[in-house]
């Protein structure tokens, strides 16, 4: 019988909130010297209390809303309980029976069927991060744990959604939305190789016509959009091969290993924690005030869909091209600063989904780094409608922006690469051209099109492109046609 | 008379008229504990030199004409599970043996701007768990008043320090009677603070629900003296609450007359010593000497409070001692194979036999398939009896019961039987379950010369009112002020 896929996500993001979740330490802890960025209560030494950050509280709230859930007026902290070197209470403080937010839903959109999905949002809550342990090597093969407590207590928001994904791709849509949602709503930057957007999956296969669920196997340690999709289709693909040859699937927690392509298993239901949560007697139970929920409702920002619209009216620009452009923030910032210079608006965008995203791509820079800035890339495009340079001598020049950061004006002056503008340099080549090639005049005036094509095409091998395309084809049809 | 047997009052009130120094007393104290704690043991570490350092600059201050704070010169233990800063830490514990804080806790800096002198730190149960001091890893504390028997606990070093004029007053924590019940034992008076009333911020967690700390002290006056600084809102400790901290002292000189007591019937129950029982309805005659109505009330899901206690109260300690694991600070298991067998090892060498015995308890309660049985359920009776006091307490402003249902019991007599043991804090614990306060003070002698207490419970935040009884009680009780006289048991040096 025919299967289908079944993916639920878990999705943790860590709010940028100036400190942590219960005390005063910072949360900008990336690149810090391991243990400076401590205190006695993220430490959990005996005694310290925690104080809750109510910013988190906030940042948690607008994302709830922003993901269409009902917020819980009262809800509740509880303890959540393991034993690991990287949680120094041995217990995280978490949500558990009434989380922040419940029943909220997102839209995803297909790009090529322009189908638009629901996937229902289970709940929002929040909790502290813990630390990390660090290797000599790698896990498997150093002999001891370091372990850094810096990123405890960062605060987080934790979003489950229902099990509403049909395919890997589903998944890694939905993840890439809601990166942009959140980043537009200034809670998470959604970096997911530097974990401040994290992802679990629960991936399991049932009959097409069944309402149950299958047995689930729940993924970690995805670290990208790609690794995502990587990893849930190799579990897909697991999963059927075993019903296939009628084994059954085992309820476990797996690994993916990016290196080797892989799902490992880690534990299984057997293995899983007893958790022991129960409700946090140093906290009370959190209150939520209406009238901030109201506010925070009101003063939500522009979120990527709205914006996308807005996009596909201002600019008139393809809805695909919307949908990409809104897909981060950044680059939705990117596009719009640029779009305010220069008024060819799906030129813009051609030259940013194409050349800039591949060049930023290849060379894992975020967007925010990108040595081309709107002003630099507008600055280019002028060069290309001055006629100054051509479309593909400008690849060319776009290249040695990136690479260097120049001006395009100052790359074109260092290195002589403007267009031939001496129309009489240029009717002396191609008074040459038409000279070595009668054969090709000849089968253009038998109407081989084509036969111009070569001809134009060897003006601008002899000029190293620099002559203007449209001029020399138009002069050479003038000369050779009888 | 040397000058550790003053009262802390006493003490400021003779410094600020510059008839003493706060040198001096420090002098007296250390002289004291030199003399007697090898008897006594209530001290786990001094802080001899720094003490001596802080008295000069009171010294100094008074010779300035400085203006004096209100415990300028009083020298305080404190119980070895509240955080000071540079000096160690152990909760009684192996598991903690050597760990230095690296901060105070909030009771401990606004002693130190009261001008208050930490003298050491003092024995206890391990982690506060026990009613004996003889779960201390570190060797129990014996009871001035008859060295052979056990001062209390969990606070028994404090209080026996207290009771053998080694500090004027200390810090204890109160759980389910780790106050009140060794206050009893050694003589002193005891409060257990309302709930949130006194910050947790620096005390070192057992039951986070349940715990407070209060003072120790020889009269009731030391008692409303030291909670006039100890008390109030910290912004470092999400449960204390944000009320107003009254002038305790100025309320103890009111009366009592017209004041409604309630005397639980439950309390009276099978196992009261005799001679205890006695103490109380001499004390209660008093009371209505001084003008109280005295009636008999009614709590009557007290039965419950002892299992409802060791449900909740394991639970929470589960949770809040599983960050001794051998990972960041404290003791680590010498040889382990992984980092499982690291904490296992870790804890099952470092926790002593009580402890291990509540972490199991706490861990089924909360355990998947046993929560609703267990903790949910004792949390829906610990319900249950805060709803029997806040009935009584529409009727009455205080009631009086006894502290302990026995004097002092021997070393060894009940460390075997926990059951038993338990039962030494059956009047203790319902007023921590329901989050109250009370105050125990004493109430006479037995005919073998040991201490009798009695316990008065307030109303939530009713510190005023359960002093000002305290107080009129304490002045017109007519039962002899004694000392205990320190002598060693017959069999002592046997036992060394």
């Amino acid at each position: 019988m025919k299967k289908e896929v079944v993916i639920g996500l878990e999705i943790h993001i860590q709010l940028m909130t100036k400190a942590k979740m219960f005390c005063h330490c910072s949360t900008d802890y990336i690149g810090k010297e391991p243990n400076t960025n401590t205190c006695p209560v993220c430490l959990g030494l005996p005694g310290s209390l925690p104080v809750l950050n109510k910013k988190a509280l906030e940042f948690a709230i607008r994302t709830a809303v922003a993901l269409n859930c009902e917020i819980n007026q009262v809800s509740k902290f509880h303890r959540k309980n393991y034993f690991y070197p990287d949680l120094p209470k041995a217990y995280q403080i978490s949500q558990y029976d009434i989380p922040l937010g419940i029943n909220g839903y997102m839209e995803i959109l297909f790009p090529e069927s322009k189908e638009k999905h629901r996937i229902g949002i289970t709940r929002v809550h929040t909790e502290e991060d813990a630390g990390k342990l660090v290797h000599e090597g790698d896990i498997a093969s150093s002999s001891y744990s370091l372990v850094d407590y810096n990123r405890c207590g960062i605060p987080l928001a934790e979003i489950v959604t229902e099990p509403d994904f049909r395919s890997p791709e589903e998944a890694r849509i939905f993840l890439v939305k809601l990166r942009s949602i959140v980043q537009h709503l200034g809670v998470c930057d959604g970096n997911m190789e530097e974990g401040s957007m994290r992802c679990d999956a629960n991936v399991s296969l049932r009959d097409a016509k069944s309402s149950t669920l299958g047995t689930k196997a729940e993924i970690k340690n995805m670290n990208s959009f790609k690794a995502v999709k990587k990893a849930l289709q190799f579990e897909v693909d697991r999963q059927k091969k075993l019903l296939a040859e009628g084994i059954e699937i085992i309820q476990e927690t797996r690994h993916w290993d990016e290196s080797k392509s892989v799902t490992i298993s880690m534990r299984s239901k057997e293995e899983a924690h007893d958790y022991r949560y129960f409700p946090e007697p140093d906290l009370l139970p959190l209150k939520v005030d209406l009238k901030m929920v109201d506010k925070i409702r009101r003063n939500l920002p522009e979120l990527p869909e709205a914006r996308r619209e807005r996009f596909i009216k201002n600019y008139q620009i393809p809805e695909y091209d919307a949908e990409i452009l809104t897909s981060s923030k950044a680059l939705g910032d990117f596009y719009e600063k640029a779009a305010s210079l220069y008024s060819n608006s799906k030129v813009l965008s051609n030259w940013i989904m194409g050349e800039l995203i591949r060049y930023l791509n290849e060379n894992k820079v975020e967007i925010e780094d990108s040595p081309i800035s709107p002003e630099k890339l507008v600055g280019m495009l002028k060069l290309i409608d001055e006629g100054i340079v051509s479309g593909k001598m400008a690849k060319g020049i776009f290249e040695k922006m990136f690479k260097t950061g120049k001006d395009a004006s100052k790359i074109v002056k260092e290195s002589g690469i403007t267009q031939i503008t001496d129309k009489n340099a240029l009717f002396e080549v191609m008074d040459r051209v038409i000279k070595e090639n009668p054969r090709s005049v000849e089968d253009f005036n038998e109407g081989k099109e084509k036969a111009l094509h070569y001809l134009v095409g060897q003006v601008m091998r002899y000029t190293k492109g620099r002559a203007k395309p449209d001029f020399v084809f138009d002069t050479i049809k003038q000369r050779i046609r009888k | 008379m040397t000058l550790n047997q003053l009262t802390a009052h006493e003490a400021v009130n003779l410094i600020k008229k510059k008839r003493i120094t706060a040198y001096e007393i420090m002098q007296d104290i250390f002289n004291q504990i030199d003399k007697v704690d090898n008897l006594i043991k209530a001290f786990l570490v001094i802080n001899r030199e720094e003490a001596l350092k802080q008295a000069k600059e009171i010294d100094k201050k008074v010779k300035n004409g400085e203006k004096l704070p209100p415990l300028a010169g009083v020298a305080v233990a404190i119980k070895d599970i509240i955080t000071t800063k540079g000096l160690e830490t152990t909760c009684g514990s192996k598991i903690l043996k050597g760990f230095i804080p690296p901060y105070n806790a909030t009771v401990i800096n606004r002693l130190r701007e009261a001008g208050a002198i930490i003298i050491g730190k003092t024995n206890m149960d391990e982690f506060a768990m026990g009613s004996s001091t003889e779960n201390s890893a570190f060797g129990p504390t014996y009871n001035p008043w008859d060295l052979e028997r056990v001062p209390g606990g969990s606070s028994g070093g404090s209080s026996a320090a207290v009771a053998a004029d080694e500090t004027f007053v200390a810090l204890g924590t109160d759980t389910g009677g780790s106050i009140r019940q060794p206050a009893s034992l050694c003589g002193m008076v005891g409060l257990k603070p309302t709930y949130g009333r006194v910050s947790r911020y620096g005390l070192v967690a057992y039951a986070s629900s349940l715990d407070q700390i209060g003072p120790i002290a020889k009269d009731v006056t030391d008692c409303a003296l030291v909670m006039k600084v100890i008390s109030g809102h910290d912004n470092m400790d999400s449960t204390s609450v944000n009320l107003e901290v009254p002038d305790y002292l100025k309320s103890c000189q009111e009366g009592i007359k017209d004041l409604k007591v309630g005397v639980p019937k439950e309390y009276f129950i099978e196992g009261i010593d005799p001679e205890v029982k006695g103490a109380l309805d001499k004390a209660l005659k008093t009371f209505e000497k001084l003008g109280a109505k005295i009636e008999e009330a009614s709590l009557p899901h007290t039965e419950y409070s002892l299992p409802t206690y060791y449900l909740i109260a394991t639970a929470e300690a589960s949770s809040n001692l599983a960050r001794y694991d051998g990972v960041q600070y404290g003791y680590r298991a010498e040889e382990y194979e992984n980092l499982s067998s690291m904490y296992q090892k870790t804890r099952s060498e470092g926790f002593g036999r009580e402890v291990k015995r509540r972490i199991m308890l706490g861990t089924y309660a909360l355990s998947s398939g046993y929560y609703d049985a267990y903790y949910l359920k004792a949390q829906k009776v610990r319900t249950l009896i805060k709803e029997d006091f806040d009935k009584v307490f529409r009727k009455y402003d205080i009631l009086i019961t006894p502290t302990s249902p026995t004097p002092a019991f021997k070393l060894n007599e009940k460390v075997s039987d926990p059951l038993t043991m338990y039962l030494s804090d059956i009047y203790t614990i319902p007023i921590n379950l329901a989050g109250i306060p009370a105050i125990s003070l004493n109430c006479g002698y037995s005919k073998s010369n040991l201490p009798i207490g009695l316990q008065i419970i307030g109303k939530h935040f009713s510190e005023e009112t359960i002093l000002r009884a305290a107080f009129n009680f304490e002045q017109n009780n007519g039962v002899e002020k004694k000392k205990p006289s320190i002598k060693p048991a017959k069999h002592k040096e046997a036992k060394k």
